[in-house]
């Protein structure tokens, strides 16, 4: 009753809400207002019209785009859940003494001592035609031409966001597992669960919000990416990213701010279909 | 029900690493159908003892018989034994019918016949109305009862209890005390139960195994333990006992055998010392007596011969026993 009366409850709260109001409700409350606003080859001006939305949302390239970015979404999910959730299972179960585990925990926190973009050009002399890969491969006589798509290809995208992402996977679901209370392991043995048993029955369940967590964690990373894509492909692949920093780079900041509205719309139904599945607040 | 099976163990050692000896020499035999206690203070061997018998540890030598057959190397869900662990280890994310229908899904029993089995269960342990809750929504009390039917929907023939009573608050422990204890009778199946409390072995077991420092200090009925306690360590473990040395031979007394003789009188007496303090319990009273030697006397009696001896702190009081009351003890 006091705190209602005296409004100290407001006073509480206004930190949180006016860093969240600068640099979230403002930034955003202006990209959707000016991606109504109008535009022509050398000016944009204020409006509220819809042909932004329009020109996007009826041209085949964002449907291509988004379908592409799509692809790299879910190769690139699938991939850092399968390597994520198997070198969390391993630390998690496989690990027995505390000190291994955190060293082994950091040793897989080495790739982010550098920036991500040196991280990304670093695998340009590796997976060039004359790279150290093409090199070896031909040494060893398993291939007798170099292999083109190994740089600036999809291929080399999703090699480079699995590299990037992979750790955004590892943490959450080893988090997850080390909630895990080790005699329900037992006893599932002792109700007579095979190895394979306890992992479907007991350890993937008990692993689910870590695993939705990261998977949230992987997909808006690569949903929104833009560097990645055009080092990588070489500029010859698309993402929705780069569709808005094109726009940007030209000065159509009413079109760029309708990808991006369209963009934000599309990750946050993706996110809200995935909560769907778990309920994560427990691990918060 | 299956049939009661005879559990033997045969010098059975566990060592961790070179230095650490968990368990040393343990040979028992445990009848079938009996409720047998493995009593004794932390880290004394008996959850090892307990969890080799589960087969949820190795055996470093020795062997353990279930009906004769050695079932050392053979897993745990295949020896014919279940467990209840300490905190229950239910299954967070299944709901209690699932929870107990659990080892019938890993031996991909259909849904409907282990639902209806599980259902069967549940009724046993009077649980049938809570079979669609989480165990988060269940008291510690319900948890037990539920994880109790999930050790015994395996059909065991012998039960192994881990501390089972030691998360319950003390009310409803002794009221679980009871329905354990009846559910064994009813089943007639052994059933081994690991505790630190002598009370709850006492009430519950038909044979106490007394374990100290990794070895079987005592084992047999609470009638034996309790008056025929073979070590100083025994009497102060089950507690009730005075260890008193006269004329260099050590012997257990126990605290209601004790007779106080008060200032004025002139009777025999044993040992003298001065009261420190007195408890009183209700019914009874303990006198707590400082005597020369190292160690000190209670005498437990009951409240009214306490009113008729009106006894004051620092009195110099007398203590007598019968020559049949003093129980020899070895070490």
């Amino acid at each position: 009753m006091t705190i209602r009366k005296t409004g100290k409850g407001w006073l509480l709260a206004s930190p949180l809400v006016l860093i969240l109001g600068f640099f979230l409700l403002i930034p955003v409350f202006a990209i959707v207002m000016v991606s109504f606003w109008g535009s022509t080859e050398y000016s944009y001006y204020p409006a509220f019209q819809f042909e932004n939305y329009q020109f996007l949302l009826t041209s085949h390239v964002t449907l291509s785009v988004y379908l592409k970015t799509f692809m790299f979404a879910a190769i690139t999910w699938s991939l850092c859940l399968l390597i994520g959730f198997t070198v969390a299972y391993y630390l998690a179960f496989h690990i027995r003494s505390l000190p291994v585990q955190i060293l082994l925990f950091l040793i897989c926190t080495i790739p982010f001592w550098t920036s991500n973009i040196i991280r990304m050009i670093s695998w340009i002399p590796f997976l060039g035609r004359n790279g150290i890969a093409n090199n070896t491969l031909q040494h060893f006589g398993v291939i007798d031409e170099p292999l083109e798509w190994l740089l600036f290809s999809d291929f080399a995208v999703i090699l480079a966001f699995v590299h990037l992402f992979t750790l955004f996977m590892i943490v959450p679901i080893f988090n997850s597992m080390m909630r895990i209370d080790r005699s329900l392991i037992e006893a599932a043995r002792d109700a007579g669960a095979t190895g394979k048993q306890i992992l479907t029955n007991v350890i993937i369940p008990l692993s689910k919000p870590g695993i939705m967590i990261g998977s949230i964690f992987v997909v808006t990373l690569v949903m929104g990416d833009f560097l990645t894509v055009r080092f990588m492909s070489g500029g010859q692949s698309a993402s929705v990213g780069r569709v808005i920093s094109n726009e940007i780079g030209l000065l159509q900041y009413p079109a760029a701010s309708a990808s991006a509205v369209v963009l934000l719309l599309t990750v946050l139904i993706m996110i809200s279909i995935m909560l769907r599945f778990v309920d994560i607040r427990k691990e918060l | 029900m299956t049939q009661p099976a005879t559990l033997k163990l045969e010098q059975v050692t566990k060592r961790y690493g070179r230095d650490v000896l968990a368990v040393n020499n343990f040979t028992q035999n445990f009848d079938p159908g009996s409720y047998v206690c493995l009593l004794g203070p932390s880290g004394c061997g008996k959850t090892t003892t307990l969890r080799m018998i589960a087969g949820h540890e190795s055996v470093t030598s020795g062997e353990i018989l279930l009906d004769g057959t050695a079932v050392n190397k053979i897993p745990p869900a295949k020896r014919g034994t279940a467990m209840m662990f300490q905190s229950y280890a239910l299954f967070p994310h299944l709901t209690v019918q699932d929870n107990v229908a659990f080892s019938l899904k890993m031996k991909k029993v259909g849904k409907s016949a282990r639902l209806r089995e599980a259902a069967e269960l549940l009724e046993m342990v009077d649980m049938d109305g809570y079979k669609n809750r989480l165990p988060a929504q269940l008291s510690g009390g319900q948890q037990q009862r539920v994880a109790l039917a999930r050790a015994l929907i395996t059909k065991p023939s012998v039960l192994l209890l881990d501390e089972p009573l030691s998360a319950l608050d003390p009310f409803l422990r002794v009221r679980m005390r009871s329905e354990l204890s009846t559910l064994q009778r009813n089943l007639n199946i052994t059933f081994i139960h690991v505790t630190h409390s002598q009370d709850e072995a006492m009430s519950l077991a038909d044979r106490i195994v007394l374990m100290n420092d990794a070895v079987i200090e005592q084992a047999g009925t609470p009638d034996e333990i309790f008056n025929k306690p073979v070590s100083e360590f025994v009497a102060r473990f089950m507690g009730g006992h005075n260890v008193v040395t006269v004329q260099g031979v050590m012997g257990a007394v126990r605290t209601d055998k004790i007779k106080l003789i008060g200032n004025g009188n002139n009777a025999d007496k044993r040992l003298s010392g001065k009261l420190t303090y007195v408890e009183f319990l209700g019914q009874n009273v303990n006198i707590n007596l400082e005597t020369d030697s190292a160690n000190d006397i209670t005498a437990s009696i009951t409240d009214s011969a306490y009113k008729k001896l009106n006894l004051q702190v620092g009195d110099e009081i007398g203590v007598n026993w019968e020559t049949d009351d003093f129980h020899l003890l070895t070490q």
